[in-house]
């Protein structure tokens, strides 16, 4: 059963008729091609309609869609050779990070990203891609071998937010992902981040501080989730909508605050779509960005990565008279 | 006049002072401790940095108050004081929000940065204080901290910040939460210069602060009894259905697990970050002039 968001229904509804049409057209003498193209016609108008203007908690329910492509769908189709390592050579190896080494275009990449799960099974596997400390650590582990080896890393953000439990806790959840954005910093490899689905507050920044950040055009990128803030703001938890507005979280508003490079444009309805297609979509902006970064010397992508952040945030400076 | 008059009314609320009320209560009058309950004068609750002296209980303590406590008299100057938050997302309310903790701190944002001497040794320091927003961390208070940082490095002094903070301010959204890439790049270039950093965790340091900056310093210190921890103990206990122990995610917690360094008194803090500058000497440099 193919989950329909509610944004959608109609285009949802007008396509099921068009396909009982083409099926009555094959099955009886009658030929319904007018009514059936006519209804094509609408089907499209309408499609342009609905997705063309999605609102920001639709986008929120297209990057939450079970179906929507995960890190590992990606890894599949953008890169060759790939061979995944597990354990962070502390504690344990955490199923919701996936790490490992591949060709992108022919050049070794490290590759790094949160994994969910798609139905329930390896949601729990996965531990609905929330990462424990260890799932950023591994993550470091394999950035720092990047960085030993001069391999580029590509890391994919696709989280709730790091997984807020007791565990966790224990094990500094805090220090996992400080010490990432610390030492994500001061390597001197070029690192390009792409959100693909939800981008989770800091548990989604411990594996998110790069060169270039990009996200696809239905992802979301923010410090709390819109029912989070719901609930802290006006106590209700249902007004979700209203803080995925007030927040600011789609990939078009973040491009407008400079805090992302590039939104990466997804096929009419979302990623799930067409993964292929958006693959292909994702694989010209690393591209791109691959050519940008390795041209530059170590010490001019450590310099621009630090101009970068610096100049993030908005201050009012009064002049004292 | 009517007869029910004759009859004084009695109060049907108690009037509860405001906060403005509240700051104006003179020197002189009587404190209780919130955990043991003991009654003390204020002037001795001052003297004693607003630590129960009966049951150890760490109570807030202002920005500058603890400025004035721990630098050598009038060796403190504050950098960055008129920087202001604006209101980048448009979100409602914040700005009233802001207004309202300016007049209730006299501060300008939700952390105090500045240069000075602790026991004649020269250090940069950021102390955010909990009153303002709940030291939340937004474009201002990341970029102060930033820059207390920075002005260390080039100045190549040891740079001490006292975390107090529920995590990254919501109203500035995504800027907040990127406040936490920019402030551990700018100790990432503290480090690669060998510059000092001592984080000083106080009562609360979590979400994005402690996400942040104050798990990394080259020494994590924490005040006795402050809360500690990246998620909130609610979200945590309806995650994973149980109820936490009283002592999950304070200081004594996080030094049993391995993330605290040692757990300083607030009487203590002077005498020891100066032994450990003393230590350190200027960021590693040799001073022979010292004992």
């Amino acid at each position: 059963m193919k989950q329909v968001l509610e944004f959608e229904k109609p285009v949802i509804e007008l396509r099921e008729k068009i396909e009982e049409l083409k099926r009555m057209t094959k099955d009886s003498e009658i030929d319904l091609s007018e009514e059936i193209e006519k209804m094509e016609t609408r089907l499209k108008k309408l499609e342009n309609n609905i997705y063309g203007q999605l609102k920001p908690w639709d986008r929120v329910q297209i990057a939450r869609h079970s179906d929507r492509p995960t890190t590992l769908d990606y890894i599949q189709h953008l890169f060759t050779n790939f061979i995944e390592f597990h354990g962070d050579r502390y504690y344990g190896d955490d199923e919701a990070v996936v790490a490992g080494i591949a060709r992108f275009n022919h050049i070794p990449v490290t590759v790094i990203g949160q994994q969910r799960g798609k139905n329930t099974k390896e949601n729990i596997e996965r531990n609905f891609g929330m990462p424990h400390p260890e799932g950023y650590r591994k993550a470091l582990r394999h950035m720092k071998q990047a960085d030993k080896f001069n391999r580029p890393i590509i890391t994919f953000i696709d989280t709730k937010g790091a997984y807020p439990g007791k565990a966790a806790e224990e094990r500094g959840q805090s220090e996992a992902i400080a010490r990432n954005l610390m030492e994500m910093a001061g390597l001197k490899v070029p690192i390009i981040c792409i959100v693909i689905g939800e981008g989770g507050s800091g548990g989604a920044l411990g594996i998110g501080v790069g060169d270039h950040i990009h996200m696809l055009e239905n992802s979301t990128y923010s410090v709390i989730s819109p029912e989070g803030a719901a609930a802290l703001l006006w106590k209700d938890a249902k007004q979700a909508e209203r803080a995925a507005k007030s927040l600011k979280i789609t990939a078009p508003d973040l491009k407008e605050l400079g805090v992302i490079d590039e939104v990466i444009p997804e096929p009419l309805g979302g990623a799930h779509r067409d993964i292929a297609e958006q693959a292909k979509a994702i694989g010209s902006v690393i591209e791109d960005s691959l050519e940008k970064l390795m041209k530059l010397t170590e010490d001019d992508l450590l310099e621009e990565r630090w101009e970068k952040y610096k100049k993030i945030g908005e201050v009012k400076e009064r002049i004292q008279v | 006049m009517q007869l029910k008059d004759l009859f004084a009314k009695k109060k049907k609320y108690a009037s509860i002072p405001s906060e403005q009320a509240k700051k104006d209560v003179p020197e002189g009058l009587m404190q209780k401790c919130d955990s043991c309950q003991k009654i003390y004068y204020q002037k001795e609750w001052k003297k004693n940095l607003y630590v129960c002296p009966n049951c150890g209980r760490h109570h807030q303590i202002t920005s500058h108050e603890r400025i004035q406590h721990l630098f050598d008299e009038n060796t403190f100057v504050e950098w960055d004081k008129e920087l202001l938050s604006g209101n980048p997302l448009d979100f409602p309310q914040y700005e009233e929000k802001i207004e309202k903790d300016r007049v209730k701190t006299g501060l300008n944002e939700a952390v105090v940065t500045g240069e000075g001497l602790i026991k004649g040794k020269p250090c940069a320091v950021a102390v955010m204080d909990s009153r303002f927003r709940m030291g939340s961390m937004g474009s201002v208070v990341g970029e102060k901290i930033t820059r207390a940082i920075e002005n260390a490095r080039e100045k190549k002094i040891p740079v001490i910040v006292f975390a107090a903070s529920g995590g990254a301010r919501m109203q500035e959204g995504i800027l907040s939460l990127m406040q936490m890439a920019k402030t551990s790049i700018a100790i990432q270039r503290l480090h690669k210069e060998n510059g000092l950093f001592i984080s000083v965790m106080t009562n609360p340091t979590t979400g994005g602060v402690s996400a942040s900056f104050a798990s990394i310093g080259d020494y994590n210190f924490a005040e006795p009894g402050a809360l500690i921890g990246f998620a909130g103990r609610r979200i945590i206990e309806q995650t994973i259905r149980e109820k936490l122990p009283s002592d999950f995610q304070t200081a004594e917690f996080q030094l049993t697990h391995g993330q605290v360094d040692k757990v300083i008194p607030r009487q203590e803090m002077r005498d020891t970050l100066a032994t450990i500058l003393e230590i350190h000497q200027l960021g590693g440099v040799a001073d022979e002039t010292s004992s």
